[in-house]
């Protein structure tokens, strides 16, 4: 899931401070699971702008709407009256929700309510950590299913660093050592002797550094050139 | 009823500090009038919207009392409202409200004393803060 948390109401005020009728957007899946960007966060975040607003005598409109979905099309119709008659929309979907609406709107000013933080899930309640970089060519069936290339803080394949201790990473006591965590799974599965395969090179060329990545499934696309078919 | 005084809202769980209200108002303990109580099956029901939403009409001060820590009738639903008010604190910081102006209290239902000793705390605390800067706002238009 898309881990997400809300921005300072003054870093908000900031952003907003061009418009009189407001839009605070919320989101349905992953920011609402994260308790950052759902229906109740929604009217919190609102609440706290009208109130922000009005002790600077200032008068402006705070609207309040969540969908289920931003970063679909099909969910951002259900939203089309209030983001139309407002001047601007404070999204607190992640990165891709806020962008997707500014795509379907483009003379609309949008502004993120949240910061997208990372790819991960729910460790405890009230813990949330990362476990996924969005690498493009997994590997982690390789590592007993844990991602060095996340975990591991200088993102090693091919065993650990020599500064791991006691379980942690040298980087601080409170990470773990992402190659102990290697260790112990495989051997947990038996799989130990993977580790005496060389490490694969990571092949960046799909991820990130390419610019915007793009899955086309021409599976799952709709033609209606019917004589192609 | 604009005299002046604090105006209070007090979200009271049903089976300790609405009990205690009950109770002090059975002995006739006195305590300043400025607190309107609405009672809640647990503070754990307590939703950051209601007490933003208080602050947003102008209210002066919030209370939520729940029962003393280990002794919900629902387990933990007082150790959720602490959170929760620790949440709106810090959100109605941000916004510019004073978080002293809400407070969670934690008393038994037998603690008639203590919960007029807590409308006395508040009440004073709230008269050296002022009203509520979004009431002078309102009032204003
Ligand atoms: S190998 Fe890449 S895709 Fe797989 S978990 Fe790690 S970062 Fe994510
Ligand atoms: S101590 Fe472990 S997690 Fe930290 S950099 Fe070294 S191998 Fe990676």
């Amino acid at each position: 899931m898309i881990v997400g948390h809300r921005k300072h109401i003054q870093e908000i005020k900031q952003m907003l401070a061009p418009h009189k009728r407001i839009l605070v957007l919320g989101c349905g899946t992953c920011v609402t699971v994260c308790l950052a960007g759902g229906e109740r966060e929604v009217g919190m975040i609102a609440s706290a702008l009208r109130i922000a607003y009005r002790l600077d005598k200032d008068e402006r409109e705070i609207i309040e709407a969540t969908i289920e979905r931003q970063c679909e099309n099909q969910f951002i119709e259900d939203a089309i009256d209030e983001i139309q008659n407002s001047d601007a929309v404070l999204s607190l979907a992640c990165g891709a929700g806020v962008q997707a609406i500014a795509e379907r709107f483009p003379t609309k000013p949008v502004y993120p309510g949240l910061d997208t933080k990372f790819i991960g899930i729910l460790q405890e309640q009230g813990i949330w950590t990362e476990k996924c970089i969005a690498c493009g060519k997994c590997i982690v069936g390789l590592y007993g299913a844990v991602c060095p290339l996340t975990r591991c803080s200088k993102g090693l394949l091919s065993g650990p660093c020599g500064y791991s201790r006691d379980g942690k990473c040298e980087v601080s006591p409170d990470v773990e050592c992402g190659w102990q965590l290697i260790y112990n799974r495989l051997k947990d599965i038996g799989q130990l002797d993977r580790l005496l395969e060389p490490a694969p090179l990571t092949d960046w060329s799909k991820s990130h550094e390419g610019g915007c990545r793009k899955l086309i499934r021409e599976d799952q696309r709709i033609t209606l050139d019917v004589e192609a078919s | 009823m604009d005299s002046g005084e604090p105006r209070i809202l007090a979200l009271c769980c049903h089976y300790c500090a609405y009990a205690a209200a009950d109770l002090a108002g059975s002995l006739r303990l006195q305590y300043p009038p400025n607190v309107r109580i609405i009672r809640l099956p647990c503070t754990g029901k307590v939703d950051i919207a209601y007490i933003m939403h208080a602050f947003e009409q102008g209210i002066d001060g919030v209370i939520v009392a729940g029962c003393l820590e280990g002794g919900c009738h629902f387990q933990e639903g007082n150790l959720r409202a602490k959170k929760r008010v620790g949440l709106a604190k810090e959100v109605l910081a941000e916004a510019g409200i004073e978080p002293e102006r809400l407070e969670m209290f934690n008393l038994s239902s037998a603690q008639a004393n203590t919960f007029a000793e807590i409308i006395e705390e508040m009440t004073e605390r709230l008269k050296k803060l002022g009203p509520n800067p979004l009431r002078l706002a309102l009032s204003d238009k």
